[in-house]
C-alpha cells in the first residue's frame, strides 16, 4: 500500500510518532504501579516512580560506629568503617555533621567534631574518626550526607502481602478464593452452553428463531437488576451467601454470551461433516462430544478467557453473592477496594496487592490474545 | 480443609455434574424412553429426536430464564412495592419512582451517566479508530495494538488503583509522586490539584479510566473492520487523487459504519453498568456519582429495596433500544452489540 498511497516520507514520522506517543500513554499508568511495587514505602512517598529507574540523589541520615570499636593508632584514638554496604556503589557530594547544616562539608575535607575530634568522610561513603582522648558515650556520630544513590528494588512488599501472616494475610486467603470461584465459574457455563449451542445451530425443532432472539436480547440485560431477585431467592433456597451462589450467577449471567458465540461459531461448521455422520448412525451425543466439541475449541477458548477474565476481575457479584460477614470468602478485588479505604496512603501495599490481581489475567492475556481477538470479532464482525 | 483443597473438589463436583447429566439423560433418552429397537423403533426415534433438543437446552434455558429474564420482572415488581416492617410487601405504586425523583443525589447520578453515555463511547471509538488505522502500514503494529489492548485484561479495581496513583496529589513542599501533578507543574501549574475532589471535572478523570480500558476493544474490532475494505475503492480514491485524509473520512469510515455503530453500542452497555471504577475511586462523593453505584447505595446501604429496584429498572430502560435494535440485527442476520460484561 505504501508505494501507490501516495503518503510523503513526513507523514510515515508522524504516524510512527503518533503511535509511539499513544502506545507509552496507554503503558504509562500500568508501569508506574508495576515500579511503585517493587519499592519501599519510603521511596514511594518521596519521590515519583519515574525517578526510581535513575540514580537518585539523597539526603540520607546515617551514624558512624559506636566508641566501643575505637583502637588506639600511635596515640590516636580511632574509628572507622564505611557508610554503606560494600554491595552499593555510592557517590557522595556533600555532607555534614550538624542537622542545620547537612552539606558543610565535601568529601576529603575534615570536620571538627562537636565533642572533640576530627571527622574525614570520603567519596565512597569510608569514614576516620581521630581524637586525642578516648571517644565516650555508647552511639557513633551521626554524619549527613547527600548521595548519589544508584536505582533499589525490593521484593519485600510482594513477600508482606502474599506471605506476611499479619494484616495483610488476607491477599493470599484471596487469591485462593478468587480462584475458586473463578474455574469453576469459566468451565461450568462452557459446558452447559455449548450443548445448548449446539441444539439452536444443528438441531430443528419448533421455537428455535425465537429463543435464538431471545438470547441475543438477554445478552445487554444490566447484570444490576438480578441482584436483589437472586440474593432473596438465593437465601430462600438455602445456598445463601457462597461459593454455590457465585458459582451459579457468573454461570447465569455468562450464558448469554456463551451461546451466542459458540452457536454462531458452530452453525459456521461444515453441514456434510454432521449429515455424513448423522447418516453414519451416529447419535446426537457421539456427534457432539467426538465431533463438535473438538472442532469448535477456538470458539470455546475465547468464550473461556472472557469469562476467565470477567469472573476473576469482577467485583459486584461477589460483594453481592458470595462475600458475608465473616470476610473469609473474600476476593482479591474486594480486598483491594478495602485497602483503597482503610490504607489509601500505602501505596507500597496497595500497587503490589493490585499487581498481585493483575499478575494472572495479565499473562492469560498474552498467552491467549490470538483466541480473545477471535472471540471478539466472531461476536460483532460478520 | 484447606480453601485450595476444597476449591478443587467444589470445581470436581460441578463439572462432573455438569458432564453426568448430559451423558446420563441422553443414555435415560435412548436406552429407556424411546429405544429404537422393537415394535416402535421409527415412533421412538421420531420422538426422541423432538426431546432431545430439549435436554440439550434445558440447564441453558433454566439458567436464563432464572438469573436473567425472572429477574427483569421481579425487579419490576419490587420497583413497585416497599417492604413492611413485620416481613412481606405492599403494594406502593409509582411512590418509589417519586421518592426517587426528588433525590437530588439521583439528578446527579442522571446527569453524570449521561456525559458518560455520550464521552466514553466516542472517545473509545475514536482512539480506536485512530490507532487501528494508524498501526495499520507500521511493522510494529501489532505490539502497539497489543499493549493498547492490554487494559482490557485489567479489572476495573485494578484500573482504579494504577489512576489513583497517576492522580494522586500531595502537598506543595513535597515532591509529587502522581505523574498527572508533576506534569501540571512542569508545564508551569500553580498548586499541585487533588484531580478526583474538583466537582464536574473529576466525572472527566473517572471516564478516562474507562476509555483506557475500552479503547483497545473498539481497535481490535475496528482495525479487522479496515482490512475488510475492499482495495479498490482505496486504490481508485488514490488515482483520483484523494489524500490520506480523504481516503480515510470519505472511503474507509463511511464503508465501516455498521461496525463503528456495533463497537459504539456494546460500549454504551458497559457505561450504563460502570460500578467498580466510581465505587473503588470516589464511592460518588464529590458529585461523581452513576446509576449503578446510585443503585448499589440504595441497595445495600441504605437497605431501600424499592428505590434500589426502580433504579435499576431506569438502567434496563436505558439498555431496551439497544435490547431491541440487538434483536432485529439478528432477525436481519446483522451483528448485535455484545453485553457480556
Amino acid at each position: 500500500m505504501d508505494s501507490f498511497a501516495g503518503e510523503k516520507p513526513a507523514l510515515r514520522w508522524v504516524v510512527h510518532a503518533s503511535v509511539l506517543f499513544l502506545v507509552v500513554l496507554w503503558v504509562v499508568p500500568t508501569l508506574g504501579l508495576l515500579i511503585s511495587s517493587f519499592r519501599t514505602a519510603d521511596q514511594i512517598a518521596t519521590s515519583g516512580w519515574w525517578r526510581a529507574l535513575f540514580p537518585s540523589e539523597q539526603n540520607l541520615t546515617l551514624r558512624s560506629a559506636a566508641p566501643e570499636t575505637q583502637v588506639l593508632e600511635d596515640g590516636l584514638y580511632v574509628i572507622q568503617g564505611k557508610l554503606f554496604g560494600d554491595d552499593q556503589t555510592v557517590k557522595i557530594s556533600r555532607w555534614g555533621i550538624s542537622s542545620r547544616e547537612i552539606d558543610a562539608f565535601t568529601p576529603g575535607e575534615t570536620a571538627e567534631l562537636r565533642r572533640g575530634g576530627t571527622i574525614t568522610v570520603d567519596g565512597d561513603g569510608n569514614y576516620r574518626m581521630e581524637n586525642t582522648e578516648e571517644f565516650t558515650g555508647n552511639r557513633g556520630a551521626r554524619i549527613f550526607v547527600t548521595a548519589e544513590l544508584p536505582p533499589e528494588f525490593t521484593f519485600d512488599n510482594y513477600q508482606t502481602v502474599l506471605f506476611d501472616k499479619g494484616s495483610s494475610d488476607s491477599m493470599g486467603r484471596a487469591f485462593f478464593s478468587t480462584l475458586t470461584v473463578t474455574i469453576p465459574a469459566t468451565i461450568i457455563p462452557i459446558l452447559v452452553a455449548a450443548f445448548a449451542a449446539y441444539a439452536l445451530a444443528w438441531m430443528d425443532f419448533p421455537g428455535r428463531a425465537l429463543l435464538i432472539a431471545a438470547v441475543v436480547g438477554l445478552l445487554v440485560v444490566p447484570l444490576q437488576l438480578a441482584l436483589i431477585p437472586l440474593l432473596k431467592f438465593h437465601l430462600n433456597i438455602g445456598i445463601g451467601k457462597g461459593y454455590l451462589g457465585v458459582w451459579l450467577a457468573h454461570t447465569g449471567f455468562g450464558m448469554p454470551l456463551a451461546i451466542y458465540l459458540l452457536r454462531n461459531y458452530m452453525a459456521g461448521l461444515p453441514r456434510d461433516l454432521i449429515e455424513n455422520a448423522r447418516v453414519d448412525g451416529a447419535t446426537e451425543f457421539q456427534i457432539f462430544t467426538k465431533l463438535i466439541l473438538p472442532l469448535s475449541f477456538p470458539a470455546l477458548a475465547s468464550f473461556a478467557i472472557f469469562q476467565f477474565l470477567w469472573t476473576w476481575n469482577d467485583l459486584l457479584v461477589a460483594k453481592v453473592f458470595l462475600i458475608d460477614a465473616t470476610g473469609q470468602t473474600t476476593v482479591m478485588t474486594n480486598r483491594i477496594v478495602e485497602l483503597l479505604g482503610t490504607r489509601g496512603g500505602n501505596w507500597e501495599i496497595l500497587a503490589t496487592a493490585a499487581f498481585v490481581s493483575i499478575a494472572v489475567p495479565l499473562v492469560v492475556f498474552f498467552a491467549m490474545q490470538k483466541y480473545l481477538v477471535r472471540g471478539l470479532l466472531a461476536g460483532s464482525v460478520k | 480443609m484447606t480453601p485450595a483443597l476444597q476449591g478443587l473438589l467444589t470445581i470436581a463436583i460441578g463439572v462432573l455434574g455438569c458432564v453426568g447429566y448430559f451423558y446420563l439423560s441422553n443414555q435415560f433418552l435412548d436406552k429407556v424412553l424411546c429405544p429404537p429397537r422393537g415394535p416402535n423403533a421409527g415412533r421412538n426415534i421420531n420422538r426422541a429426536n423432538m426431546i432431545r433438543p430439549w435436554l440439550f437446552l434445558f440447564p441453558a434455558i433454566a439458567a436464563l430464564g432464572l438469573y436473567l429474564a425472572y429477574p427483569v420482572v421481579e425487579t419490576l415488581r419490587l420497583s413497585l412495592t416497599e417492604r413492611v416492617p413485620g416481613g412481606g410487601y405492599q403494594w406502593v405504586g409509582l411512590d418509589n419512582y417519586a421518592q426517587m425523583a426528588a433525590e437530588p443525589k439521583f439528578w446527579e447520578a442522571m446527569r453524570n451517566n449521561m456525559l458518560w453515555l455520550i464521552v466514553v463511547p466516542a472517545m473509545s471509538t475514536a482512539f480506536g479508530l485512530l490507532v487501528a488505522q494508524l498501526t495499520d502500514r507500521i511493522r510494529w503494529g501489532n505490539v502497539a495494538k497489543s499493549l493498547i489492548f492490554m487494559p482490557m485484561a485489567i479489572s476495573f479495581v485494578g484500573a482504579s488503583v494504577i489512576w489513583k496513583l497517576v492522580y494522586d496529589s500531595r502537598p506543595e513542599a513535597e515532591d509529587q509522586i502522581g505523574i498527572l501533578n508533576a506534569l501540571y507543574l512542569f508545564f508551569g501549574g500553580t498548586d499541585p490539584q487533588t484531580w478526583l475532589t474538583i466537582p464536574f471535572w473529576n466525572s472527566f478523570f473517572l471516564m478516562i479510566v474507562l476509555v483506557w480500558i475500552q479503547t483497545g476493544f473498539a481497535m481490535v474490532i475496528l482495525s479487522a473492520a479496515l482490512r475488510g475494505i475492499p482495495e479498490e475503492t482505496i486504490e481508485a480514491a488514490i488515482l483520483d487523487g484523494a489524500n490520506p485524509f480523504q481516503i480515510f473520512f470519505r472511503i474507509k469510515v463511511p464503508q465501516i459504519k455498521a461496525t463503528i455503530l456495533v463497537v459504539w453500542t456494546t460500549i454504551t452497555i458497559t457505561v450504563l453498568k460502570v460500578f467498580d471504577i466510581v465505587f473503588a475511586m470516589t464511592n460518588g462523593q464529590w458529585e461523581t456519582q452513576v446509576l449503578a453505584n446510585y443503585m448499589y447505595d440504595k441497595l445495600f446501604r441504605a437497605n431501600d429495596w424499592g428505590v434500589g429496584s426502580a433504579s435499576a429498572m431506569v438502567i434496563m430502560l436505558l439498555v431496551t433500544p439497544i435490547l431491541i435494535w440487538n434483536v432485529r440485527q439478528v432477525r436481519n442476520e446483522g451483528s448485535p452489540s455484545l453485553g457480556g460484561d
